[in-house]
């Protein structure tokens, strides 16, 4: 349940989709006998769009699906994988969760955190990494395992975790 | 060499995840016959009587749960696959469905023309964005192909198949739950009955199956009921793929008959335990079973030898503890998921999560009180069977577990004010006395 607390600004522009994310939010409304069971998939164009959900985003989702906009936000916020907050580039997740940690995840976690200067939930200054410790990837029998935006890494060491540190620019 | 006798016996053949490959090694090739000769009425009986039960982890009978939906009613009905595979322990899923998507096709497509289903939904957990793109493309090539749409296999059966990516919610595998995520609420449970196969999506009947188990449909309808039972036991028939993690030489995803002595898994199959670590516990059917202490490693893996043992097959995530890992540690870290992973809506779980973790947390940190091991344990009790959902079982079941085998480790804990062993502890506290490493320059 635990989960960072999210702002809704009160006035702004309102959004629209581009193009591509327009047609894909038109396919995903067909899969569906209502608007409303669209509002997962829409709240995941939104975050590919724009890198996190701000809020005149989760006010376009809530506009698509034909939702008042605090349920879409009661929505948004139940899940841990949509950023109502702005994310880093890369945003490093790495699971501690038992099975990682038997093989040595809450000393990758330390490594990281050591290096990067920051701490769960955090973001590096030039907004290039934001790390979070995450709960089960399902990936127990390649542990450590990180998720770095939609991609997964396995197996991992210290010295992995450095050799994927400095490709991610 | 292959990997196993059925759904693991051709899965790391090169390019098995496209339909030229799936069908050069016999996919879709009993589909049309089935569906010609075999009414939805047979197909259920077939299922019945090879004794294949849910694989996901409650182990409920399948062809029993499909003849739950009821025939006469004017509503449409729903196949609903859960590929939300949220467990602590397993990752079965995910390998399956990566390598070998057509064969969930096609075990889609036999299951929802037994049960009457035009559309079927794959609710696949929110990190699995990867694998919903495998699986989408396999579901396009199986359309173009005729395999799935308005005529499947050239019947007059249809069927319509989407993919559904959550969004990171451990409950969503509980069924009610993944059906409220799937109408578009937050994913939190319902009060059963009624039972989703009466009123399920969109209050109509829906038959939700994991993955595994829908992989097995195809073979048995094939090959039938007698043929599925050559492996397995009895009461357990089958195979079942047990995903292995924890410090063993070999850990990954094994397909074994049903009965198979849990040494055999650990010792032949995964080559045993890393150098300098030996077994103190194996929890084997994902974090939310109560563990198994060393000395019942020769318990036979199956429904009812693990349930004689006071534990569950559940989703078969085998998670091995060594002896030098801290047994509150580790019961501190997967309660703490737990905690993370209510979703709230009963107070048992709720709060019963939270404070198992807190009283797990002092004890070990060695700030535990002599009344701390009898609290937990009634805290656990009274979180066992009074929550909403299974959510709460499957925090109180590993507690109470691990007291009954390691009630002497909880005390020392206590007494000690401290961990009798603990390498996690004791490997992070070498790392924070080493001089800090240099930041990553940009």
């Amino acid at each position: 349940m635990s989960r960072a607390p999210a702002t809704v600004a009160l006035e702004t522009r309102p959004l629209e989709w581009p193009e591509a994310a327009r047609k894909q939010v038109e396919e995903a409304l067909t899969h569906y006998p209502n608007r409303r069971s669209a509002v997962l998939p829409a709240l995941w164009i939104a975050q590919r769009t724009w890198g996190w959900i701000p809020p005149e985003a989760l006010r376009l989702v809530a506009r698509t699906v034909e939702l008042p906009e605090p349920e879409v936000f009661g929505i948004a916020t139940f899940y841990t994988m949509f950023n109502l907050q702005p994310v880093g580039r890369h945003h490093l997740q790495l699971c501690l969760t038992v099975s990682c940690s038997l093989v040595g995840a809450d000393r990758l976690y330390e490594h990281l955190r050591r290096r990067l200067g920051i701490g769960h939930g955090e973001t590096t200054p030039d907004g290039r990494f934001t790390l979070r410790k995450v709960e089960c990837l399902a990936a127990c029998g390649n542990g450590p395992c990180m998720q770095v935006n939609e991609d997964y890494y396995e197996n991992l060491d210290e010295a992995a975790v450095d050799r994927i540190l400095e490709k991610l620019t | 060499m292959s990997r196993g006798p059925l759904l693991f016996k051709d899965i790391d053949t090169p390019g098995l995840a496209g339909l030229e490959v799936y069908r050069g090694l016999g996919g879709y090739e009993a589909l049309a016959e089935v569906l010609a000769k075999k009414s939805p009425d047979d197909c259920i009986e077939v299922v019945k009587a090879s004794g294949l039960r849910g694989r996901g982890g409650a182990g409920f009978p399948t062809g029993l749960k499909w003849s739950f939906v009821p025939k006469d009613t004017p509503k449409p009905k729903y196949l609903v696959c859960n590929a939300d595979e949220s467990e602590p322990g397993t990752f079965k899923d995910r390998e399956l469905i990566e390598k070998n998507p057509h064969l969930l096709i096609e075990g889609m497509i036999l299951a929802a023309r037994a049960i009457g289903a035009n559309v079927g939904y794959v609710y696949l957990r929110g990190e699995f964005a990867w694998i919903q793109r495998i699986l989408d493309r396999a579901i396009a090539e199986a359309t173009a192909a005729g395999l799935l749409g308005p005529s499947v296999a050239g019947t007059d059966f249809r069927l319509d198949l989407y993919t559904h990516l959550g969004a990171g919610a451990y409950i969503c595998g509980e069924e009610t739950a993944l059906l409220s995520s799937l109408e578009g609420y937050r994913g939190q449970p319902r009060l059963k009955p009624p039972f989703p196969a009466v009123e399920g999506l969109y209050r109509c009947p829906t038959i939700v199956n994991n993955v595994e188990t829908l992989m097995n449909v195809p073979g048995i309808l094939a090959n039938g009921a007698a043929w599925y039972r050559q492996w397995g036991t009895e009461k357990s028939p089958g195979t079942k793929i047990f995903s292995v993690s924890g410090p063993v030489k070999r850990p990954g995803n094994y397909e074994l008959p049903l009965g198979v002595p849990l040494s055999t898994l650990l010792n032949e199959h995964c080559g045993g335990m890393r150098d300098g670590f030996r077994v103190k516990a194996v929890i084997p059917g994902g974090s939310s079973v109560p563990p198994l202490p060393a000395s019942l490693l020769d318990t036979a893996l199956d429904f009812e030898s693990l349930n004689a043992a006071g534990t569950y097959l559940g989703s078969g995530g085998v998670i091995v503890l060594d002896d030098r890992t801290c047994i509150v540690d580790a019961l501190w870290n997967i309660t703490r998921f737990y905690r993370h992973e209510s979703c709230g809506k009963c107070t048992p779980c709720r709060e019963g999560t939270y404070w198992m973790a807190e009283v797990l947390e002092r004890l070990e940190r060695g700030e535990g009180r002599d009344s701390d091991i009898a609290l937990l344990d009634e805290v656990a009790d009274n979180i066992l069977g009074k929550s909403f959902c299974p959510l709460g079982d499957a925090a109180a079941m590993p507690v109470m577990g691990a007291i009954r085998h390691f009630r002497e480790e909880f005390e020392y804990h206590v007494t000690h004010r401290r961990c009798r062993v603990n390498r996690r502890r004791e490997e992070l506290d070498a790392l924070r006395s080493a001089p800090a490493a240099a930041e990553v320059t940009a």
